[in-house]
């Protein structure tokens, strides 16, 4: 490993309120100097990296991915879904356990996670909260987290029976990890293929209501208060692609009781509405669903208000015979790691007025903290070399055909972008460069 | 923000939605429809005389299915149907990979019927046919609102159907009543006769015609006491309870028979001259009596007859022949 220099960028590394002109030093993996321009003269490294008129930045850290690995490589792989994160800029990636089968053992995860499966980048994973994620039997907290998990989800499906659940954020406190919830009331749900309303109404297509996400949101955060209450103990919730006016109000009030709640926002539910279904387009068809504007501006509300933690692509790969199906049958899911900086640069720093930081925190800082990782996420000396260098004024525009995932399922072809990525460094490795 | 592309992407002559329709093109429909219709047997069997057309049918029909086919032997063209019961449909073939079978077997143009909405956009998508709706889940059925304005025009006094235009049906109340929520033809006519200028007002409990509806379009609005939309109406349209989709819902059928069935003593008090319609099938003693659907009132043989007329224009667009040679297909 090569020992590397980026000078003459602009360092944004809230974590260490840092953001100002810097040059950096890379060695042996690790951020081993930060300095102001000039400052590192003394140092040689093989590789230079001239990042004048670029943002010097934490590699991005996505909490929520799907990689299809095992089982399903036919829509992506480790490999190549951890290149394409590395395109968008992320050096962390958390997987979600709905492979096949599902991640729901040690011998699975450790399986996932290792190194033959050619991950670019750190991959971290959430296995399974319930045994097959039936929601019936939780898994082996323990053993699992002795194993590198760094929370438990049944994603795809919500953990529904409250006894289940209560288990599950009783056991992962006592572990100090969360349990990452897909709030969605199933039981309201059944047939339902996009958000209810005037949209879903004039295409013929069964809605899910926005009580289906708030009423999940609810019953678990009533878990937690009386868990807390009853076993002193204090379980960490995390909520999953929040996408209702709903359930951010929920949670709003949730952490100004004090309770330990977080929650991540999709770059698609901050920038599109249900109407970009258009003409029954089913790489506009995920789940939580595209809601209306009303949504998507509380989305936004909470976003800069701090009620929302992180940002979290979903990304969620799907071959093209899948999508190119009706639109009741086609699956959910949209790919967006490519995508993610792009559109939060240009709908929340350049649309909102968002600063450079705030957007980078919630993509990097902001991540790490909800897994309590160390060492990534910020900067800051000593810690591992995750960087992303890329040009903040750039716009540009998404081209699919140039993807490095193994599917296309993506509704932003030809979408307006801002920020494009220059290099990304995983542990002091280029992973990715333009 | 940021929308998929738009009709473009699909063969002119298809009829996907009726919101892709506008007036004028309505305007030549008809009159084509018309001509047709006074043209001799013979002549007519020449338009489209080789042509191939494929029938592709998920779901049971009687009206559509018959109208369309006859309408396109009448032309002169050789149909083919395929249905989900009969076909590799069963063995899972997908609706992509059926269309581009039917297209490599010569298929001009391909007439769906699906039970799920927007099965015909896939359709035009992948075979670049013209594509003609018969009818997509809840979502629409242009032909049937199209031959429901023809049927309009020929029985409601006072109109001018030799204009068509904005105002065409300016004045006139159109009364949709029953499960909106599950229908295609309440769609397609909401969104068509006030392009004409109609007023369209849907009559049903909640549970079948939610708020939503409003969002169909301007010149929409919802009634939920019948007599008193009844009051207002020029043209009452009833509509079957979908009892295959209603996945559930609880309705009481007796409660709803009262307040919503359109029988002789509602139609004598609250609206003695107006047209009756329905696109059936009919369930005779549940949205509509006897001596309605028979009466003098009734234009239900009627909307049939019209069927066959306008599918015989929407065949002739779709290939590109007759008036719409000029339109590259």
């Amino acid at each position: 490993m090569s020992d590397i220099l980026i000078l003459n960028g602009r360092l944004v590394d809230p974590a260490s309120g840092v953001d100002a002109e810097r040059d950096v030093f890379l060695r042996h993996g690790k951020i081993a100097g930060v300095e102001k321009p000039g400052g590192l003269k003394d140092v040689t490294a093989k590789e230079i990296i001239d990042a004048a008129g670029m943002v010097v930045a934490p590699g991005l850290v996505d909490v929520h991915v799907h990689l299809r690995e095992p089982g399903q490589t036919y829509k992506e792989s480790i490999k190549t879904g951890t290149a394409a994160a590395a395109a968008g800029g992320f050096t962390t990636v958390v997987a979600m356990p709905n492979t096949v089968p599902v991640n729901d053992s040690v011998a699975g995860l450790e399986w996932m996670l290792d190194a033959a499966r050619g991950s670019c980048i750190k991959l971290l994973a959430m296995p399974a909260a319930t045994f097959g994620s039936r929601g019936e039997e939780i898994t082996d907290f323990h053993e699992l987290a002795e194993a590198g998990a760094v929370g438990f989800t049944d994603d795809g499906k919500p953990v529904l029976q409250d006894a289940v659940m209560r288990e599950a954020l009783t056991a992962a406190a006592g572990i100090g990890v969360p349990v990452s919830q897909h709030a969605e009331e199933t039981r309201l749900t059944g047939g339902c293929s996009m958000n209810a309303g005037p949209v879903a109404f004039r295409l013929g297509l069964r809605g899910m209501t926005v009580e289906a996400e708030a009423r999940i949101v609810e019953r678990d955060i009533q878990l937690l208060r009386e868990i807390e209450r009853v076993d002193r103990v204090r379980p960490h919730l995390h909520v999953q692609h929040v996408s209702t006016a709903g359930a951010m109000e929920l949670i709003r009030s949730a952490k100004a009781e004090g309770l330990h709640v977080t929650c991540e926002v999709a770059p698609h539910h901050f920038a599109l509405t249900d109407e970009a279904i258009g003409d029954y387009d089913t790489n506009a068809k995920m789940n939580p669903p595209l809601r209306a504007e009303a949504d998507r501006l509380a989305m936004i509300a909470g976003l800069m208000d701090g009620t929302v933690d992180c940002i979290a692509t979903d990304h969620a790969p799907h071959a093209r015979f899948e999508k190119e199906q009706e639109f009741e049958r086609a699956p959910n899911g949209i790919t967006g790691l490519e995508t993610a900086l792009g559109l939060a640069l240009r709908v929340l720093h350049q649309g909102e007025g968002m600063t450079l930081s705030r957007v980078m925190e919630l993509m990097s800082a902001r991540p790490a903290g909800v897994i309590s990782l160390d060492g990534r996420g910020t900067l800051r000396v000593g810690s591992f070399g995750d960087v992303v260098v890329f040009d903040p004024a750039s716009e540009w525009k998404f081209d699919v055909t140039k993807t490095r995932s193994k599917s296309r399922n993506t509704p932003f072809d030809g979408a307006p972008m801002l920020g494009r990525v220059a290099y990304t460094l995983s542990e002091g490795r280029v992973v990715y460069k333009a | 923000m940021h929308r998929a592309g738009k009709s473009s992407e699909y063969a002119a002559g298809s009829l996907l939605t009726v919101a892709d329709l506008s007036v004028v093109e309505v305007a030549t429909i008809l009159a084509e429809t018309d001509r047709l219709e006074r043209m001799p047997e013979a002549e007519r069997a020449r338009i489209l005389a080789g042509r191939k057309i494929a029938l592709l049918f998920y779901e049971s029909s009687t009206r559509t299915r018959t109208s369309f086919e006859l309408a396109a032997k009448q032309l002169g063209a050789t149909t083919t149907l395929v249905s989900d019961k009969s076909s590799s449909i069963e063995k899972g073939e997908s609706l992509k990979d059926t269309g581009l079978t039917l297209r490599a077997l010569g298929a001009e143009c391909i007439i769906l019927r699906h039970a799920n909405s927007g099965a015909p956009f896939l359709l035009a998508k992948v075979t670049g046919l013209p594509v003609l709706n018969a009818g997509d889940g809840m979502h629409e059925h242009p032909s049937q609102a199209l031959l429901d304005l023809r049927t309009i025009l020929a029985r409601v006094p006072g109109l001018d159907a030799g204009r068509i235009d904005g105002k065409t049906l300016a004045g006139v109340t159109v009364v949709i009543t029953g499960d909106i929520l599950h229908s295609r033809v309440a769609r397609s006519n909401a969104m068509l006769l006030p392009k004409l200028g109609a007023k369209v007002v849907l009559c049903g409990p909640k549970e079948l015609l939610p708020e939503d509806a409003l969002g169909l379009g301007d010149g929409v609005e919802i009634e939920r006491d019948f007599d008193e939309a009844l009051r207002t109406a020029q043209v009452a349209m009833m509509l079957r309870i979908q009892r295959e989709r209603l996945a559930g819902l609880e309705l009481d059928l007796e409660d709803y028979i009262s307040r919503y069935q359109l029988d002789g003593e509602r139609l004598k008090s609250s609206a003695p001259k107006a047209l009756v319609m329905h696109p059936g099938p009919m369930i005779r003693g549940m949205e509509i009596s006897d001596e309605v659907a028979d009466g003098p009132n009734s234009a239900i043989e009627e909307q049939v007859t019209h069927g066959l007329a306008v599918r015989t224009a929407l065949l002739v667009r779709a290939l590109g022949a007759g008036r719409f040679e000029s339109v590259t297909v």
